[in-house]
């Protein structure tokens, strides 16, 4: 269907409001003077301002570094759990790891942020440190909120799944694990790397759940920006902006393609069943 | 016969350490905040957080140089609640018709727009927030705009209205992809149907096209009301401060390192959010049972 044209307008206009603020960041991180309003020429000033910032460098580094062990962890257990949720018979157990499952989904960031928090102070006291929020409490903290979000990309990819695959697999001699590894895990694959994309991409991205779990000496990027937005800000954030941005960008365009390969597939496979199908059919009625 | 002395359910193994994290990382720090809620300082149960919340009193003066005594807690309570609601009905208002054009458009023309409605969310929420800063500011972009076609500058900065546009701006794509998502599945042939049986574009999308949208609605509301009752960085930023909210309150509180009192109002935050998520789920039941 065309779309008319008042249609037009009003999306274009919906556009404009969502995309100011990016084209904003984009131009006036090539601005040559500090104004974050006034645009005087163009430079790369910033950007090379960014890779002289050794703390903003050290907290990139730090970013990734928690984002790939967050995928990491959160990647395997999720789909481990997805296989487990999908082959449970008994039905209050489902629904109870469904509805715990949706719990750091639905809860506002801030409510996830302080009860681990909190408890992570409780069980730092008593064991009489005077600071428990390290690392490893952001990476638990990441890995918690991480894991719905691969659980719920690997579930559906399971439930259409031939569940006589892995049945004819066993048959055949395989043991579960080994019909799991042959069979299961390249049928479901592209729902693991979607998963795991999402959750690089939060833990990338997140700074709520970080800011309260978050222990002195350890400084993500969400976090830093935070602190430099406290003080008056130069066009060096909007460059730094920038280039996550990009990389996210880039992220998300591997995993679509991920996607529409794996859909682009399934179609393929259905045509030439439904191909042989007619085959068949003409064969028999031949005869 | 062989593989029944393998009793351990390799399934069943495979979901226990998830089950073990849910409870540790999930359910137990629940527990603490409404442990922490009801506690002091030396762990002993009181109720002193929640007296605190609902009777403490501060006083405000208004723009007219008046002063006067207002319970601060529900004050702020009161107007995340207000700041909320109003974004989420701007976001559902400007969010459905776009949602509606977008299920009635080319398949890839659908494509493409879900993709750039998604773009946003990937850059970082605290720089979005602050790019709608520099914007709106009264020597911004927006006012150096509306002063070159003379129409004066204007004061957004500090108003409630820049926190809303703020909130509106993070939000809005939660709110049109459930919709969306909904109305992109509805059958044709019903639209056509009520068309034919003499329904004008108005009715049908009264009729036919919002009922059958109301569940991407419900959701969309969830997802906006949520995070807007408890975002704490776009009214610092957006609202100069002047605006505190509930998550403004928390953030506060622990920063102040006063965690008890922090994890009571996270906890009447809770209480209410639940509450309200409800009477949402009530009313769009009622609409769409209640009319027939």
């Amino acid at each position: 269907m065309k779309m008319k044209l008042h249609s037009k307008i009003y999306t274009g206009l919906v556009f404009a409001f969502l995309f100011a603020p990016i084209v904003v960041m984009l131009i006036y991180s090539f601005n040559e003077a500090k104004s974050l309003s006034v645009f005087s020429g163009f430079s790369l000033r910033w950007y090379e301002e960014l890779m002289n910032d050794r703390n903003t460098l050290q907290a990139v580094k730090n970013t990734f570094l928690l984002a790939f062990s967050a995928t990491a962890i959160s990647t395997v257990m999720g789909t481990a759990a997805a296989v487990g949720i999908h082959r449970l018979r008994s039905k209050w157990y489902r629904t109870l790891m469904n509805t715990v499952t949706d719990i750091p989904m639905t809860n506002p960031d801030i409510i996830t942020g302080i009860s681990l928090m909190l408890m992570f102070v409780f069980v730092g006291r008593l064991f009489g440190a005077s600071t428990s929020l390290s690392f490893w409490t952001m990476l638990i903290a990441h890995v918690t909120f991480c894991l719905p979000y691969v659980i719920l990309q690997v579930l559906p990819k399971l439930q259409q799944m031939d569940k006589a695959l892995p049945e004819a697999a066993m048959d055949l001699g395989c043991t579960p694990m080994r019909a799991f590894f042959k069979v299961e895990l390249p049928e479901i694959l592209p729902g693991i790397i979607t998963g795991a994309i999402m959750a690089f991409t939060l833990s990338l991205d997140d700074f709520v759940i970080s800011y309260f779990t978050a222990g002195n000496g350890f400084e993500t990027l969400p976090i830093r920006i935070y602190g430099m937005t406290k003080k008056t800000v130069t066009p060096k954030m909007y460059a730094l902006a920038t280039l996550i941005f990009c990389v996210t960008m880039s992220l998300l365009l591997v995993s679509n393609m991920v996607d529409n390969e794996d859909r682009q597939k399934r179609k393929e496979e259905k045509a030439n069943r439904n191909h042989t199908k007619i085959q068949n059919k003409t064969e028999e009625e031949m005869q | 016969m062989s593989r029944k002395i393998n009793k351990v359910n390799p399934y069943r193994t495979a979901l226990v350490p998830y089950s073990i994290w849910a409870l540790l990382f999930i359910l137990v720090p629940l527990v603490f905040i409404g442990y922490y809620a009801f506690t002091d300082n030396s762990f002993n149960f009181t109720m002193e957080h929640f007296t605190r919340f609902f009777t403490a009193t501060s006083s405000v003066t208004a723009d007219d140089g008046t002063t006067q005594e207002v319970r601060t807690y529900l004050l702020i309570f009161m107007r995340s609640l207000k700041l909320a609601v109003i974004s989420t009905a701007i976001c559902l208002l400007l969010g459905y018709p776009l949602a509606y054009i977008m299920s009635r458009a080319k398949e890839q023309t659908q494509k493409t727009m879900m993709t750039l409605i998604m773009i946003p969310m990937w850059m970082n929420f605290l720089i979005r927030t602050y790019a709608w800063m520099t914007i709106l500011q009264d020597t911004g972009i927006l006012n150096n705009l509306l002063q070159k076609v003379n129409l004066g500058p204007i004061h957004i900065i500090g108003t409630e209205t820049a926190v809303i546009i703020g909130m509106v701006y993070d939000y809005f794509p939660y709110m049109v992809l459930p919709i969306y998502s909904i109305m992109a599945k509805m059958d044709v042939k019903l639209l056509e149907a009520a068309r034919d049986l003499g329904c004008g574009s108005f009715s049908v999308l009264r009729r036919v096209v919002f009922p059958l949208s109301l569940p991407g609605v419900v959701s969309g509301i969830t997802m906006v009301l949520i995070p807007s009752i408890s975002t704490f960085y776009i009214s610092q930023k957006l609202g100069n401060g002047k605006f505190y909210l509930i998550g403004d309150a928390i953030e506060g509180q622990y920063v102040a390192n006063n965690l008890h009192f922090a994890a009571a109002i996270a906890f009447i935050l809770m209480v209410i959010l639940l509450a309200a998520m409800a009477l949402v789920k009530y009313v769009a039941g009622r609409c769409v049972y209640g009319g027939e």
